[in-house]
């Protein structure tokens, strides 16, 4: 019969509108809910997957890629607070396909010789292609691939090239996101401790390694993209390694130059504090997370 | 009809040392053997070259002229030297290599399109990039940059805009990296050059006028009796929804009828190739990734594959590295079609329904490769000697951000689930919703015909060639990895038209199916054994010499043909997009068709613009 496949078709677009309210309706009121989710993100599940961003999120898995941070010791470690992993080996610029970092290497003020310490360390975020090869060839675990992917930013000029102070976290930050990778990492350098640590730590005859603290949730929730231009360290410990911020990127990105004070990036925008703000948009709270 | 569809192609000599021995014996004093160390196939005379050409493809049945290239050995011989790859299709087998070489300061070679049509655009693409004269070509004009272009990027002495240094690794960003926006160097002042004697008062612009040549405007409206209208060109793109991205095409009607259509390109170019150059071998990889981002894990598998054939038996593949590839090829061969079915759907009409029907099946796979490889479209997952890693053990996230959802399932139970019940579910779906329609089928059957021996002419790759009714596919006709252990048929349709390319894709896919159901017991029991070959090293070198490495990409074959002087950075480094390839034929199979046509066309050969402009 003419038509037939035609309303053959229409009974699949039939049978998945009737799925999605049949699965609306058997989840009813628990659509939040932690089993519930899992549920409907599985494979069996028949009826819409859509989670409504940004008011909720699919975590990324652990080896999930954005750019990449530099590895420090915690701030409130005993021994080595805030001291940078990087060594300024030079194998991730060398490495990077689109050659977006650039590391001044440090040197010792009395010798005048190179000192594994780096300087300064940049990357240009908008070159950099997230393909994580600095962080696969890095032979000491100091540069990592973050998971925050929300950066945008209204100026790209000031904000985009991130220095030292804006791309060092903590290791707890990196076992916070990445529990299990940092886990077999530590179970490859021998402890927790960096490599170069620990073989200072037996030189000196003490345990190689300390057994490192393992923290199972983020240190902190990441603050706004806005708000994420200030660095990490808390004003508490900073060490002195790492405490030489570089000044003009991240002057620029806390403050917008003068002329952007007086221009608004949009007709009828407010200034609010720092940000510029849309009076007329509806702003709708964010919804948290239910514990469970 | 030129003399391409008559002549029938009978191989007198079946393998390829006795084949070019035979050669070397009829044209004793214009071909003889490359003897670089490295180096494969033999050189021939360029006066000679249409008559080798010709002689090949009718006597020894090498009737598929895969890849067209050019190389720049500037202080290694200063040539120019165009290397061609062609096949026996359907039978498969390895390509013979022949070479033309000319000097670089009036560089000519006699134009192959007459004799192999799929040389069209491949040439135009070396006279653009190398300023190579092909003599006798049809329509020799710029293809990727603009008309206005001056210069021709690839050779070695250009300098590109930005330029800083030769390769890579640049000395300026360590061990004293004082950072600094290549912007900052003015493009228009010491980087860029313009040609002597220019002046921006007396540049003309290059006229429309000139970019229609050969597309037959310009008739007397009242010469024809029967039809009295003027011709009118319609510029369908560069920003067209059905163009897929940045395409223009160009089309004569008479009426409603498409006269003459020409595909514009190269708005999306970005030179690859002499980035591939300036990159390391490694760096490379996650560039691949961006030619066809749809499947950027069969695009590293071919790349990796070139790589460590050049190689030459330094680095070995280990068995589970193999099998994690195959899955990830097949995975992303049935990305690939859903996503083209559902996008010939949209260009056919059907506004987005079976486009997310088929992308949240997608999306599943998706959610694998992003836990296994980090990522979900830009993968580069595959290196040279192995994988990135190997799988993970549960498919999990951490909450590190408010409002996240967290997901946690079990990697080797969500691949079986996926593979034995929610992947064929999905094709049978799409079947059962479009296959049938009536309106798809008075749209689709007899559109857009492409007989097989001009597919093969005109060097169409992958679907496009097997919906022609060819049965050729590099899986088996030039197998590679663990394909030659795995039980699949090649599909084949016989008509040609839009909806055997259609039915095509979904038997590919469930023959994709079928592989990945054998690929399954295999993961289990090579469970916990290495997943890379060798020692891990972010520099390495690869011997002199030369490789053409190619794969049966779901959009067709992809090639590289790369050339190493011995350093850690490519020497040349060629795709043969087949996303490009597979537009030379667009223009015959639109000729006589309706105007609302071409769109449904376009979309039946499955083009990504990210890999036809490069």
């Amino acid at each position: 019969m003419y038509g037939s496949g035609i309303l053959k078709g229409l009974g699949v677009t039939f049978r998945h509108l009737i799925t999605t309210f049949i699965d609306d309706i058997q989840w009813l009121g628990r659509k939040r809910d932690v089993e519930v989710f899992q549920q409907k993100q599985s494979l069996a599940n028949r009826g819409l997957v859509t989670v409504e961003y940004p008011d909720e999120k699919l975590a990324v898995p652990e080896r999930f890629r954005f750019t990449p941070f530099l590895v420090t010791y915690n701030h409130d470690d005993p021994d080595y607070p805030g001291k940078d992993w990087c060594t300024s080996c030079g194998i991730c610029a060398k490495v990077c396909p689109p050659q977006c970092i650039w590391i001044v290497r440090g040197t010792d003020p009395n010798t005048g010789r190179p000192k594994p310490e780096p300087e300064q360390f940049y990357i240009d975020i908008d070159i950099c292609m997230n393909c994580g090869y600095c962080a696969e060839y890095c032979p000491f675990d100091a540069i990592k691939m973050d998971h925050n992917y929300e950066l945008a930013s209204y100026d790209r000029t000031s904000a985009h090239i991130y220095d030292k102070a804006r791309l060092s976290r903590e290791i707890r930050y990196w076992q916070s996101i990445a529990p299990t990778t940092a886990a077999e990492e530590q179970a490859a350098r021998g402890g927790y401790d960096h490599t170069d640590v620990q073989k200072a730590r037996k030189k000196a005859g003490l345990e190689p390694s300390r057994p490192g603290p393992y923290a199972t949730k983020p240190a902190e929730p990441e603050p706004a993209p806005a708000a994420a231009a200030v660095a990490e360290p808390p004003a508490a410990a900073p060490p002195v390694e790492a405490a030489k911020p570089e000044p003009a990127p991240k002057a620029e990105a806390a403050a917008p130059s003068a002329a952007d004070d007086e221009t608004p990036p949009h007709p009828g925008w407010v200034k609010r504090g720092r940000r510029w703000i849309d009076p007329n948009a509806k702003v709708e709270p964010v919804r948290r997370k239910r514990q469970t | 009809m030129t003399d391409f569809m008559t002549d029938q192609a009978l191989p007198k000599v079946t393998d390829l040392p006795s084949t070019i021995a035979a050669l070397k014996e009829r044209f004793p004093d214009a071909v003889r053997d490359d003897t670089r160390p490295g180096y494969e196939g033999v050189i021939v005379e360029a006066a000679k070259l249409p008559e080798f050409a010709r002689v090949i493809r009718g006597e020894y049945g090498f009737n598929y002229l895969s890849s067209l290239t050019a190389v720049d050995y500037l202080g290694h011989g200063d040539h120019l030297e165009v290397v061609y790859h062609a096949f026996r299709v359907p039978s498969g087998g390895k390509p013979l290599v022949f070479k033309a070489q000319t000097d670089r300061q009036n560089p000519v070679i006699p134009s192959l399109v007459s004799i192999y049509p799929g040389a069209d655009f491949q040439e135009r693409e070396a006279y653009d990039l190398y300023g190579i004269h092909f003599a006798g070509h049809p329509n020799l004009k710029r293809i990727l940059l603009w008309e206005g272009f001056e210069g021709h990027p690839m050779r070695k002495d250009y300098q590109e805009a930005y330029y800083e240094q030769e390769t890579k690794p640049f000395d300026s960003r360590w061990p004293s990296g004082h950072v600094f926006r290549a912007e900052e160097y003015n493009p228009f002042g010491h980087n860029v050059r313009y040609p002597a004697g220019f002046t921006l008062d007396n540049y003309k612009p290059i006229s429309e006028a000139e970019f229609q040549h050969g597309m037959s405007l310009g008739v007397d409206i009242m010469g024809d009796p029967a039809f009295r209208t003027d011709r009118l060109l319609v510029n369908l793109g560069p920003h067209h929804p059905s163009t897929h991205g940045v395409f223009r095409m160009m089309v004569a009607l008479n009426g409603e009828t498409v006269e003459s259509l020409e595909p514009v390109m190269g708005y999306l170019h970005r030179n690859h190739e002499k980035i591939g150059e300036r990159n390391t071998w490694y760096g490379n990889m996650p560039y691949t990734d961006r030619l066809d981002y749809i499947c950027s894990m069969a695009n590293n598998l071919a790349y990796a594959i070139t790589v460590e054939q050049m190689m030459r038996g330094q680095v070995s593949v280990p068995y589970r590295a193999e099998v994690i590839r195959v899955l990830m090829a097949e995975l992303t061969r049935i990305v690939n079609h859903l996503w083209s079915i559902g996008f010939l759907l949209n260009d056919l009409g059907a506004f987005f329904t079976p486009a997310l029907y088929a992308i949240q099946t997608r999306e599943y796979i998706l959610d694998f490769f992003e836990a296994t490889a980090g990522s979900r479209m830009m993968c580069n997952y595959m290196r040279i000697g192995g994988v990135f890693k190997d799988l993970p053990a549960r498919i999990r996230s951490e909450a590190a951000l408010v409002n996240d959802r967290v997901r946690d399932m079990d990697t080797m139970k969500y691949l079986e689930q996926l593979i034995n019940d929610r992947l064929p579910r999905s094709i049978d779906e799409l079947d059962e919703l479009l296959s049938e329609s009536e309106i798809i089928k008075s749209r689709c059957i007899g559109v857009g015909l492409l007989p097989a021996e001009m597919a093969i002419a005109y060097s169409a790759s992958g679907p496009l060639l097997r919906a022609s009714g060819v049965p050729y596919d590099i899986r088996r006709a030039n197998p590679y990895s663990i394909y030659p252990e795995l039980e699949f048929d090649v599909c084949t349709r016989p008509n040609g038209d839009i909806y055997d390319r259609y039915c095509l894709r979904l038997d590919e896919m469930r023959q994709s199916v079928r592989i990945l159901k054998q690929i399954l017991p295999r993961l289990k029991e090579t469970a916990g054994q290495p997943i890379f070959g060798g020692k891990s090293s972010y520099s390495i070198k690869v011997p002199a010499g030369e490789a053409y490495g190619f794969a049966e990409n779901p959009k067709g074959e992809l090639g590289f043909y790369c050339v190493s002087m011995g350093g850690g950075n490519p020497w040349r480094y060629h795709v043969r997009a087949p996303s490009f390839i597979n537009l030379t034929p667009l223009g015959e199979m639109c000729k006589g068709q309706k105007v609302a046509d071409v769109v449904a066309i376009l979309g039946s050969i499955d083009i990504v613009l990210g890999e036809t402009d490069r």
